[in-house]
């Protein structure tokens, strides 16, 4: 089927849109000049090199990698608990306590950082990794629990029974069958929380102390006209790894949906 | 060589009730499963067939009533505890598993040695007729292999009841025909209790030492598959268990073992019941009886013990046999008559009028 | 005496066998989000009740943050300018995504995954870079008027493309493009062609069919996708802060500076608090005025 001539010419230019900023980044890191601004200078990988000599970048990095991973994990955790409830069995009240735990999706991040950061305020506690652990894994459980209640669901119930009627435990129920059959979830969702969690500002703006994320450095960078570039080139380096990271997902996640295709083929 | 059925009981099942929510699955079951029968459950779907099984294999527990298995109560006994194994519909293979992982599941706790796991693992394999389908992944099988695989993997934990819910559902036709066969002859070699659900009468009467109808949650007829289809207890066995023709009658006389019925145009004749009735029931009775007990009189010379009138309203051929719908006076239904093909039989056409003979002795009470 | 039993065994049902293994299961990560959710907002509505002087907290309830925002217009101005931006973003961005989820679906042939594939690699970059970036782009010697300058478009750098609300929309509807175009392309896929197929059958012609099949059809996606925006958006800080100038402030930059330089946490909770209100109103309409369109439709 062939889209008419105006349509194609409209998504021409949509497509423009949608990557005109990310082009700039590539033509930036490379360009031989502290400004960012048209013509260009020259190519040069010096801004990449600079980046080397950011202490604090990497302190930074150190504490996005800690709480990206933390957040994945936990967020994970908690959201094999929650589909597993949900794919599995009928509860009183699993509708209202389903659509709670999906809440943060639609509420303004903002709002979920300032109430955290009340609380925490009013306790006492102070601020570090850990409280921006806690404001990523609210966030990212949603995205947890809707891809491993895909996961749950797309399991015969019926292999838990014969694990049980060939004389399995429920734990080694769980081992041997349920988790290899979710594996590819759990990567999809440990991989999704990931990248949510490195990406993630707002919160960690709120309910970082001393201790500031890669976001936040990239913010306290942006007022400083001659570490723009290096902030340009680090941008190009994320995007390259988050593509990386992304393709893996898309992997498992198509791993997930062939061995369902197949659970399913009678 | 068919192995004659003990008459050790082997499940009992005592007074149990099921519900689920406001419906009550099971309402009230008893019966006893011998050791080394094979036993099915029939009924249509709905009937609570399938809950009784999983009762049995634990994953239900009964809101009263109990469950023996082997002389031991299965009261919270969980469904890894009991001596029982579970064939299911949809087959349940491990996917991520291949055909030996399959096979071998239950028998990784027991410590056995590698060299002892592959014998037993192959002894399986052979039995149910997939050898050397050993290193085969789970999606790369057939509807087929899966159940011999189900099967495997639950016989080789030696249990002492097999359970099969609908295992042949899923196949087609001729499959299913063929595997028929293969299970009563691997029921027959094994020794074990075998219990089976399903919908399809065929299939129960073909396989099963005894068969227990179920409508409602309840049992209605326990009985052997001849007597289920010879003397029925009611109507709606009898019409859920092959064809059955209907006659209403007028109960005349309860005499010492039979009863005397007059049947409209098959005139006044004397029925053995299968049970004598204690009182006399109302004056109207339904009788039963089956399209191959009737026959066509062909030729003048042909004789039978009944014989009526009747127009032939349609035929169906089916190769072997020939059913012929043919109205009757005084019976509301055209009733229905099969004949074998035999070679030179002669195959009557619609409209004509035909001479239907049968035997007394065939006629059953239906209530 | 029909109700009473139902009433009993639901009772029953309620912490049956099943019933309490799975709320076992979902204890934990519920206990977390009452732990971490519901606790803080319910402390964040106390805490508009209270005051704050500098660094002392009174914690005798008032409602004088309340009184605050309705007697100084300039918290007015900043819910309705976050309102208006929200409901225009999120109008634009699915207008401009609709017709692209459109071309995905409708046209898209084999190639469907890669095409969102490519939808979404612009948006694995840092959000911030991202709205940075587009300060870049739109600035007075940014990308776009060095690009319409040599071009001879124009001989002056347009201006009203930032430090301003126009900035801030454009930077939106980019940011929140890939959610508006995917829950657009689920809903599309979702349409059975051979109903297009039918009322092409019965006479209708290309437009009547969009507007009587697809976009009906269609509307679930859409509106998941104007939820998705456009409650989220209300509360943005970083887009108005980086390209909105002074016009293009929002209400989160207002609540921000209450919990930092003026340390009117009080304030601050009000305002948010005041905020959600505003957004669960206008969504709560949307939502039922919609639902009260497709009944008219149907």
């Amino acid at each position: 089927m062939r889209a008419p001539r105006s349509f194609t010419v409209f998504v021409g230019l949509y497509l423009l849109f949608l990557y005109a900023p990310v082009m700039l980044l590539p033509i930036f890191a490379f360009n031989d000049s502290a400004v960012i601004a048209f013509p260009l200078k020259g190519f040069t990988f010096g801004w990449f090199a600079g980046l080397a000599n950011e202490s604090t970048l990497f302190v930074a990095l150190k504490n996005s990698l800690i709480v990206a991973v933390s957040s994945a994990v936990l967020s994970t955790c908690l959201g094999v608990l929650a589909a597993r409830a949900a794919a599995r069995y009928e509860f009183f009240g699993k509708k209202p306590i389903m659509s709670f735990l999906m809440l943060p999706l639609v509420l303004p991040e903002i709002i979920v950082g300032v109430s955290l950061l009340i609380v925490l305020v009013q306790l006492g506690l102070d601020l570090n990794v850990w409280t921006v652990i806690l404001g990523h894994v609210l966030v990212c459980m949603p995205f947890s629990i809707a891809i491993l209640l895909s996961a749950f669901n797309n399991m015969d119930r019926f292999l838990e029974e014969a694990s049980l009627d060939l004389g399995a435990t429920r734990r080694e129920t769980f081992f041997r069958v349920i988790l290899p059959l979710v594996m590819p979830g759990l990567m999809s969702s440990l991989l999704i929380g990931f990248t949510i969690s490195l990406d993630e500002f707002i919160i960690a703006f709120f309910l970082t102390g001393t201790e500031p994320t890669l976001p936040v450095y990239i913010w306290s960078q942006l007022r400083f006209p001659s570490k723009l570039p290096g902030v340009m080139a680090l941008g190009f380096i994320m995007l390259i790894l988050s593509l990386v990271l992304l393709t893996a997902g898309e992997y498992f996640r198509n791993k997930s949906a062939a061995l369902a295709a197949h659970e399913n083929k009678q | 060589m068919a192995q004659p059925v003990s008459e050790k009981p082997m499940v009992e099942i005592k007074s149990v009730v099921k519900a689920f929510g406001e419906v009550k699955a099971v309402n009230g079951v008893d019966a006893v499963i011998k050791e080394g029968e094979f036993f099915s459950l029939l009924g249509p779907s709905g009937c609570g067939k399938t809950t009784l099984l999983r009762l049995i294999a634990g994953f239900e527990h009964p809101d009263t009533g109990e469950i023996v298995i082997a002389g031991s109560s299965m009261e919270n006994v969980e469904p890894n505890h009991r001596p029982t194994n579970m064939v299911f519909q949809s087959y349940a293979i491990f996917p991520h598993l291949n055909v030996e992982e399959n096979v071998a599941y239950g028998l990784k706790k027991q410590g056995l040695s590698k060299a002892d796991l592959k014998a037993k693992v192959n002894e399986m394999l052979n039995l149910v007729d997939l050898k050397g389908y050993n290193k085969r992944p789970a999606y790369a099988l057939s509807g087929g292999q899966r159940q011999r695989v189900a099967l495997a993997r639950a016989l080789i934990m030696k249990p002492k009841v097999l359970l099969l819910d609908e295992p042949l559902s899923a196949l087609d036709k001729k499959l299913r025909e063929q595997m028929q066969v293969e299970l009563r002859s691997l029921q027959r070699t094994v020794g074990i209790t075998f219990i089976l659900v399903t919908h399809d009468q065929e299939e129960a009467l073909t396989m099963s030492d005894r068969i227990a109808v179920m409508f409602d949650g309840q049992i209605t007829q326990l009985a052997s598959p001849q007597e289920l289809y010879r003397r029925p207890k009611n109507q709606r066995i009898a019409s859920f268990i092959g064809v059955m023709n209907f006659v209403e009658g007028q109960l005349l006389d309860i005499g010492n073992d039979a009863l005397k019925v007059e049947a409209g145009p098959i005139g006044t004749v004397s029925i053995k019941p299968n049970q004598m009735p204690i009182a006399l029931p109302t004056g109207a009775v339904t009788i039963g009886i089956r399209p191959e007990m009737l026959t066509i009189l062909f030729n003048d010379s042909d004789k039978a013990e009944i014989e009526i009138k009747g127009e032939v309203v349609e035929t169906s051929y089916y190769g072997d046999m020939t059913y012929y719908s043919v109205r009757i006076d005084q019976i509301a239904k055209p009733v229905t008559v099969s004949m074998r093909n035999t070679s030179g039989r002669k195959v009557l056409d619609i409209g004509e009028k035909a001479r239907i003979g049968l035997g007394a002795e065939s006629l059953v009470l239906l209530g | 005496m029909q109700n009473f039993p139902g009433l009993f065994s639901s009772m029953a049902m309620m912490f049956d066998r099943e019933s309490r293994a799975g709320l076992k299961l979902v204890s934990t990560p519920f206990g977390f989000s009452l732990l971490l959710l519901a606790a803080p907002l319910l402390m964040m509505l106390l805490l508009s009740f209270w005051t704050q002087d500098y660094l002392v907290l009174d914690r005798t309830l008032t409602l004088d943050n309340y009184r605050e925002i309705g007697s100084h217009p300039v918290y007015a101005l900043l819910l309705k300018r976050s309102l208006t931006i929200s409901l225009i973003v999120t109008l634009v961005t699915v207008l401009l995504a609709f017709p692209m989820a459109y071309y995905i679906s409708f046209y898209g042939g084999k190639r469907k995954a890669l095409w969102l594939f490519l939808i979404t690699i612009p948006f694995w970059t840092s959000y911030l870079l991202r709205i940075f970036l587009w300060k870049i782009i739109l600035g007075y010697n940014g990308v776009l008027n060095s690009t319409l300058q040599g071009l001879s478009i124009i001989d002056e750098p347009l201006t009203f493309i930032l430090y301003n609300a126009n900035a801030v929309v454009i930077a939106l509807a980019h940011a929140w493009a890939p959610f508006a175009i995917l829950p657009i392309f689920v809903a599309l896929e979702k349409i059975d062609r051979s109903l297009l197929e039918a009322a092409r059958d019965l006479g209708d012609g290309a437009v009547r069919r969009f507007f009587r099949v697809t976009l009906p059809l269609a509307m679930p996606g859409i509106v998941a996708a104007a939820l998705i925006i456009f409650i989220p958006t209300i509360g943005d800080y970083v887009t108005p802060k980086l390209v909105g100038g002074t016009d293009g402030l929002m209400i989160a930059n207002m609540i921000q500076v209450q919990f930092s330089k003026a340390n009117n946490a009080p304030l601050g909770a009000a305002l948010a608090v005041t905020a959600m209100i505003v957004v669960g109103l206008f969504a709560l309409t949307f939502v039922l005025l919609n639902r009260r369109w497709l009944r008219r439709q149907a």
